[in-house]
């Protein structure tokens, strides 16, 4: 469906612009004192917005738009490539492959883990957003894509744990995934 | 503004001088543990013998664009790049600063009485912050201790409490409660008094801009930086360990010692390894961020584990 092709370049081109943005940043050495801790926030930062743009398809379509449905899986994998970012930016850049200090991390330090299992959670979900396993699924795909929910949670609650203090900004990120579950549940007898 | 009270000592370093290649060559011998500033004011024949540590990495300068726009001041913002921002509403003049409590001769300073009085030193310290990153700042400043001297502190005053300044016309963002205002910041006499524990009104060769705590500001190399309060309007000797805001704020995060402990993990941050700001491969932290030598002796004894 050709409207479909559009607004899944658009959604990619939105997915891709704040790269452009943050290597310009980077080029131009605009990203601060700790350019390493930027690249981690801002990476952190739109995975979670292009998640919670990919959870708002369904209650969107559900609403009166259908023809947004093809955006759910490119938001998804455009979430899913800015989580990947995010991860290897903190394994690769910021912890220089350090396995026993990763894993440290992970282990103890709580924010970590739940940041952690939510990418563990997301990786079957790209692997299998593809219709070769949609068919080989069958209903159990839906099962197995209702994970988006805990690692949305877990996503957030990553977040949250993860200031100090002033918890706004999560906070908003809370509310907008609270809402969007909702809207899941009010909308739910119209197919 | 006032002029900038400098009171050159023979041999003493110019901020200008601060790299030469001989000097830096020796770094290590003067920053790697020792009283490093008073090191750079004697000419570097009286500095600490090398660290041997294998961890012990050179200490550059941190680049003053860094430490003037990379800070923790709550008052002005909770994101880093905040302060830089937001403190031009802050007038450190005219200020002065009240000493009360447990002393012979309570009473307030002017900024102007406290630079005429106390000859500023230029140090070059490391600041570690609890989230772990560092900085190597050239202060200028002078002990705490000659200062709380002039007040008398009697025989009661076994703890100091800084207090920074609470104006809500001043500090605007203070009108919300993100922290329980004013920050409040303490030390055991013992630490108050030691002579690597500065009030620094200076940093790279200048007055302190306001985001680091105009226009005075503790200075405690050893401890995690929440610990060096900013902009300091009065300070309290206590018979009892006061009231500090981060150690109230959330007690099993932050200790009233928040002595620079690379055993004793953050809930949220392991502690073992630091980023130097400007450095990509993280560091191992030091005990006592590197100056053990001058002050693991404060804490024999102690838990450290338990009085973190």
């Amino acid at each position: 469906m050709a409207r479909g092709r559009t607004l899944n370049a658009a959604a990619v081109a939105a997915g891709a612009a704040p790269a452009a943005w943050l290597a310009w940043r980077a080029a131009a050495g605009d990203l601060g004192a700790n350019p390493i801790e930027a690249v981690e926030h801002a990476t952190g930062g739109w995975a979670l917005r292009f998640l919670l743009a990919a959870l708002a398809v369904t209650p969107l379509r559900r609403l009166g738009l259908p023809a947004l449905a093809p955006l759910r899986r490119t938001l998804g994998l455009v979430a899913f490539v800015w989580v990947c970012a995010h991860f290897l930016t903190w394994s690769v850049v910021d912890n220089g492959l350090d396995w026993a200090a990763i894993g440290e991390d992970i282990v103890e330090r709580p924010y970590v883990t739940v940041g952690f299992a939510a990418f563990v959670l997301l990786i079957p979900l790209a692997a299998t957003s593809n219709r070769a396993a949609m068919r080989a699924l069958g209903r159990r795909w839906v099962t197995l894509h209702r994970l988006v929910y805990p690692a949305a949670l877990l996503a957030v609650v990553h977040f949250l744990w993860l200031v100090k203090k002033d918890m706004t900004e999560p906070l908003v990120y809370a509310a907008a995934l609270g809402a969007l579950l909702a809207a899941r549940f009010v909308g739910r007898g119209k197919r | 503004m006032a002029p900038l009270i400098r009171i050159p000592r023979p041999g003493a370093a110019k901020e200008s001088e601060a790299t030469p290649r001989a000097l830096y060559l020796r770094r290590r011998d003067f920053l790697g543990g020792a009283l490093a500033g008073a090191a750079l004011l004697v000419g570097c024949d009286g500095g600490a013998e090398s660290r041997t540590d294998e961890a012990a990495r050179p200490d550059e300068v941190t680049p003053r664009k860094d430490a003037t726009s990379y800070n923790n001041f709550y008052e002005f913002g909770t994101n880093k790049t905040d302060p830089a921002e937001n403190a031009h509403t802050l007038r450190p003049r005219p200020w002065t600063v009240a000493v009360e409590g447990e002393c012979a001769k309570p009473g307030t300073l002017g900024i102007e009485d406290v630079l005429a009085a106390f000859p500023r030193q230029e140090r070059v310290y490391r600041l570690r912050c609890v989230e772990a990153w560092s900085m190597v700042i050239p202060w200028l400043g002078f002990p705490l201790g000659d200062l709380l001297k002039r007040f008398e502190p009697t025989s009661k005053a076994k703890y100091v409490q800084l207090e920074t300044l609470w104006d809500t016309e001043q500090m605007p963002l203070t009108r919300k409660p993100t922290l329980d205002w004013p920050y409040r910041e303490g030390l055991r006499i013992d630490e108050a008094m030691h002579p690597l524990a500065i009030l620094a009104t200076g940093m790279y060769g200048e007055e302190l801009p306001n985001q680091n705590g105009a226009p005075l500001r503790l200075v405690v190399p050893w401890k995690y930086g929440f610990k060096s309060g900013k902009s300091i309007v009065k300070i309290r000797f206590t018979e009892q360990q006061p009231y500090t805001t981060w150690n109230a704020s959330a007690p099993d995060e932050y200790g009233f010692y928040a002595n620079v402990n690379p055993d004793v993990d953050h809930p949220r941050w392991s502690q073992r390894r630091e980023r130097r700001i400007g450095e990509l491969a993280k560091r191992p932290t030091l005990p006592f961020n590197g100056y053990g030598d001058e002050v693991a002796s404060l804490y024999a004894g102690m838990d450290l584990a338990k009085l973190f």
